[in-house]
This record gives structure tokens, C-alpha cells and sequence, in this order.
């Protein structure tokens, strides 16, 4: 096991008992201060003592015993602290006879991606309630200063705890569009870069584990959702490709070039697995989409070839479920591949000024195939817009190379 | 709303600006940067700075001048260059400020503009 997934495993029983203890208290704020306290009563007690027998069911009595010494003292209405230790002492019970407790994370997934919640704090709050992540972490996955995440943080948290937003799984007519909420929030761990044609947001890769850590866990949580099946197994072709995209000498290489050689098999083949149970619910949709459009690049290492119309059909589909500027890119790149330069800039020329002024991946395919249609003047100021527009030093250089090669004169 | 964005480079990337096989992937990089910066709508103004040993540092204490040859503190990186931004919020500057060719090997501070 390497150190992440030891530490991901850590983190499981951080979770589950956030999740049990949340439940609860309803507040994620004092559920994570009880909960901090126990670990550090752990740290000290342990040593001395010896680890308890069972160690998450000695952890969750001393964190319910903070939890309630908090609401005595914040003088919260005597019944309710009552409720409050019976229904903890109940989990105390449960958890010491079977040495399981009740998995809450389902639920806890669903109240961090609730509609109520800001979008922009959703992903955040499930790395730091589920997995147990640090906000100065986070605050660098998602670059933003770590005072401001950390304000972000404790302000939805009040707000869930204020709005008394119910931990419950949503009720099935509503369970699709909540729970592509929850999907939405795992895949913004993941990052989105990677279908790009030249683009790769290294800020998000950090959290690759953690976001398909949290892709299994939904899977197994909510078995039978082709959606989450689709997630897990896009997350896991592009993760495959992983060691692929630097070469010997740490200089990118696009997909469309990648040594098929260096791709986790393993991990395709869980991948394809996935998508083939998917499919088999017949309910398509976006994840699903994005995973079928990722096998067929998969499938390279079978036939030694790309099928790019297929790859324009799916991304045709996708657009119609979800016009991400992602998706519009990629279908204009598998456009000039299938049909030609001409279509794919045709494509490119649709896309809003204001939406594509500082999305890399347009001005990169831009210059790509302005170049190939020997635009030489047009295709330099894109590869330089695209080069500015780049976080990864081996992503400039890769565009520098085919500014370079592109000729002097039209 | 303004923010500067402090450009911290370390020995190396000093001498990238004159090495060579290194220069060219150096000011084509900062070229394409703040052009980016300029076709956004965003730049306010900046200078790059010549390498620290240009710099003369000037003290007054106790009425009387102290100046020396060399910046004012000795660190593994020094200011090499600033820009001025103007976008709606911190988030916004750190996205820029990421994307600045010495983020990957110097140091970039970002700071809000006193508004006076």
C-alpha cells in the first residue's frame, strides 16, 4: 500500500465518524471540534493505555461526550441535549456491539452538494468533512489564498447548521439531479483538464487520489447509479494515461501521441468494466458520455488507431446534455481530426469571444490548427496567447516548439 | 480592483535571461505572459528589473546615509519584475499570477493596492 492509500484509509475512519457525529449534532463545526479533541485525547491516552479494542467506537464516546458538554453549556434547550445523548448513546451501544456503526458519508456527500449550498464551496467542504483534508490543502488544489477558504468553509458550514439542511438521501424522484450535484463536486477534485487537447490544469492533479477514492466510495454507497459508475470510470482512464504524459526528459506529450506502452492496463480495464455495467441501466448521461469518449481513445492500444468520428458523435451528445467550453473544445478537436482542420476551426469560430478570452485549451487548438492550414500569422499570436494563458512550464514549452515550427510567412 | 504581482527569481532564472540556449524559452515565456495579460484587458503596468547586482540600497539613520551596492536583503530569490493588474477580486489575481513563468521556479506574491 502506498503512503496515500495508507493515509487515505486514515482518513476513511476520519470520515465516517464526522459523518456518524454530523448526523447527529447537525453541526459540522462543533462535530469536527468534538471529534478533533477525542484524536488528541487518543494521542495522549493511547501510548500509556494501549489502543482500545475498538478504537472508533472509544473515539466516538469521547467525541459524544464533548459534543454534549458544548450544548450544556451553550444552554441549548434541555430537551434537545437530552435527544442529543440518547440518540448518542444509542450509536455508543451500536457501535461497541458490532464494532460497525452506521456509514453516514452517503448522506454527509449529499448535504456538502446540496442545491442550497454555494457551488463554488462544495467540493471543498466534502474533501475537508468526508476526507478529513486541511482548508490550507484545499485553498492550493483549488488556488485561492488559504485565509479566504478557510472563511469560505466555516461560512457554509453555519449555514448548514442555520438553514438546518436535513441529512437524509434525497427521495428517488429528486435523486438523479441531487446526486449529479455530488458527482459535479467530485469531478471539480479531479480536474477537468485532461481531455483538453493540450491543456492540464497541474493545480487540480493533488487531488486525483482523493477525488477517486471519492468516486469508489459513491459507487459503493449507491450501487446500481450508471452515473457514478461513468464518473469512476472516466476519472480512471485518464488516471491510467498518468504516467504517460511526461517523457524521459519531463516534456509533455499529448494524448494523440502517448507511448499506449506506459498506460495502466489495470486501471482501463476497471475502467471499461465500469462503463460496460453502465450501460447496462440504459440510462445515459453525461459522465457516461465523457468515460465513452475516453475508452475509445483507450482503444488505441488495441487497434493502434484512433476513431475519431465516434469521438465527434459522443462529444455531439455530450455538448447537447452539458455545452461546457470543455466539451465544444473537444468536439472541435475531434472534428479537425475526423473531417479536418477546416470543420474543427469552423467549430472553434461558434464559441462566444468572452467565454474563450482566458480558456487555454481554444487558443492551443487554435494555433494547432491554424498552423496546419498554414495561417502562419494568425497561428503565432495563438500559440503566444496560449503559452500565456499556461501554468505548466512543460505545457509553455510544448507550444513553443510548434511556434517555432510554424513557418515565418504565410 | 488592483493588485501588484511581486516576481521573485532565483540565480538561475537571472541567468536564463542571457544563457544562451535558455533565453529564448525565458522571454518567449514572459512575452506570451504578458501579452495574455495585456489581450485580457487586465494590465495596468509593470517593468521588468535588471538583476540584483544593479541594485544600490540607500538608508538614513540617525541623519546619516548609509548606501550600499546590492539589494536590501540577501535571499536565495529577489524582485525581478512586477506587474499591476486590475480584476475583480483575489481569486481572479491568483489565477494570473499562476500562470507567471517564475511561479515554477522563483516565487510570485500577489498583494492588494492600497488605494490612495
Amino acid at each position: 500500500m502506498s503512503y496515500a492509500a495508507a493515509e487515505l484509509a486514515a482518513r476513511s475512519s476520519y470520515g465516517r465518524l464526522l459523518a456518524y457525529l454530523t448526523a447527529w449534532s447537525r453541526d459540522v463545526t462543533a462535530a469536527e471540534d468534538a471529534l478533533g479533541e477525542a484524536f488528541l485525547e487518543a494521542v495522549d491516552t493511547w501510548p500509556r493505555a494501549g489502543v482500545p479494542e475498538k478504537p472508533e467506537a472509544w473515539l466516538l464516546a469521547v467525541a459524544r461526550r464533548r459534543l454534549i458538554d458544548v450544548a450544556r453549556h451553550a444552554k441549548v434547550e434541555d430537551r434537545a441535549s437530552v435527544a442529543l445523548r440518547l440518540v448518542m448513546e444509542r450509536a455508543e451501544q451500536e457501535a461497541s456491539a458490532k464494532t460497525v456503526f452506521p456509514d453516514e458519508r452517503l448522506k454527509l456527500l449529499f448535504v456538502c452538494a446540496h442545491p442550497a449550498i454555494d457551488e463554488a464551496a462544495r467540493t471543498p467542504l466534502m474533501l475537508q468533512t468526508v476526507l478529513g483534508l486541511d482548508a490550507a490543502r484545499i485553498a492550493s488544489a483549488f488556488l485561492v489564498a488559504p485565509a479566504t477558504m478557510g472563511q469560505r468553509l466555516v461560512r457554509v458550514k453555519a449555514k448548514i447548521r442555520d438553514a438546518g439542511i436535513h441529512f437524509e438521501i434525497p427521495e428517488s424522484h429528486e435523486l438523479p439531479s441531487r446526486l449529479e450535484s455530488v458527482l459535479d463536486a467530485i469531478y471539480a477534485a479531479y480536474g477537468s483538464g485532461w481531455d483538453d487537447v493540450t491543456g492540464a490544469d497541474p493545480r487540480r492533479q493533488g487531488l486525483a487520489e482523493e477525488a477517486i477514492w471519492l468516486g469508489r466510495l459513491v459507487t459503493r454507497l449507491l450501487p446500481g447509479e450508471p452515473e457514478a459508475q461513468g464518473l469512476l470510470s472516466l476519472m480512471l482512464h485518464c488516471e491510467a494515461r498518468r504516467g504517460a504524459r511526461r517523457d524521459a526528459a519531463g516534456a509533455y506529450v499529448p494524448l494523440t501521441r502517448q507511448d499506449v506502452a506506459l498506460w495502466s492496463r489495470p486501471m482501463i480495464e476497471e475502467a471499461e468494466a465500469l462503463l460496460t455495467v453502465a450501460a447496462e441501466a440504459k440510462q445515459p448521461g453525461r459522465f457516461q458520455l465523457e468515460a465513452a469518449i475516453q475508452s475509445v481513445h483507450a482503444r488505441r492500444a488495441v487497434t493502434g488507431s484512433t476513431d475519431w468520428e465516434a469521438i465527434a458523435l459522443l462529444y455531439e451528445g455530450l455538448i447537447r446534455l452539458a455545452p461546457t467550453i470543455g466539451a465544444q473544445v473537444g468536439y472541435a478537436a475531434a472534428l479537425a481530426e475526423a473531417r479536418g482542420a477546416e470543420s474543427g476551426l469552423a467549430a472553434l469560430g461558434v464559441l462566444a469571444p468572452e467565454v474563450v478570452a482566458g480558456y487555454q485549451p481554444y487558443w492551443a487548438l487554435s494555433a494547432h490548427l491554424l498552423n496546419r492550414l498554414g495561417r502562419a500569422g494568425e497561428a503565432r499570436q495563438a500559440y503566444v496567447r496560449a503559452t500565456g494563458l499556461s501554468e505548466d512550464p512543460a505545457v509553455r514549452e510544448f507550444l513553443r516548439e510548434g511556434f517555432d515550427t510554424a513557418p515565418e510567412s504565410a | 480592483m488592483k493588485f501588484t504581482i511581486l516576481v521573485y527569481e532565483n540565480e538561475s532564472d537571472f541567468s536564463a535571461r542571457t544563457d544562451g540556449v535558455r533565453k529564448d524559452a525565458y522571454w518567449g515565456a514572459y512575452r506570451a505572459y504578458t501579452q495574455a495579460l495585456t489581450e485580457a484587458g487586465i494590465m495596468v503596468g509593470g517593468a521588468g528589473l535588471e538583476p540584483p547586482p544593479h541594485a544600490t540600497t540607500i538608508r538614513q539613520r540617525n541623519g546619516k546615509r548609509q548606501v550600499q551596492d546590492g539589494p536590501f536583503a540577501e535571499t536565495k530569490e529577489q524582485l525581478g519584475g512586477y506587474y499591476v493588474i486590475d480584476v475583480p477580486n483575489l481569486d481572479k489575481a491568483l489565477e494570473w499570477a499562476a500562470r507567471c513563468p517564475s511561479a515554477a521556479s522563483g516565487a510570485v506574491e500577489v498583494r492588494p493596492n492600497l488605494s490612495m
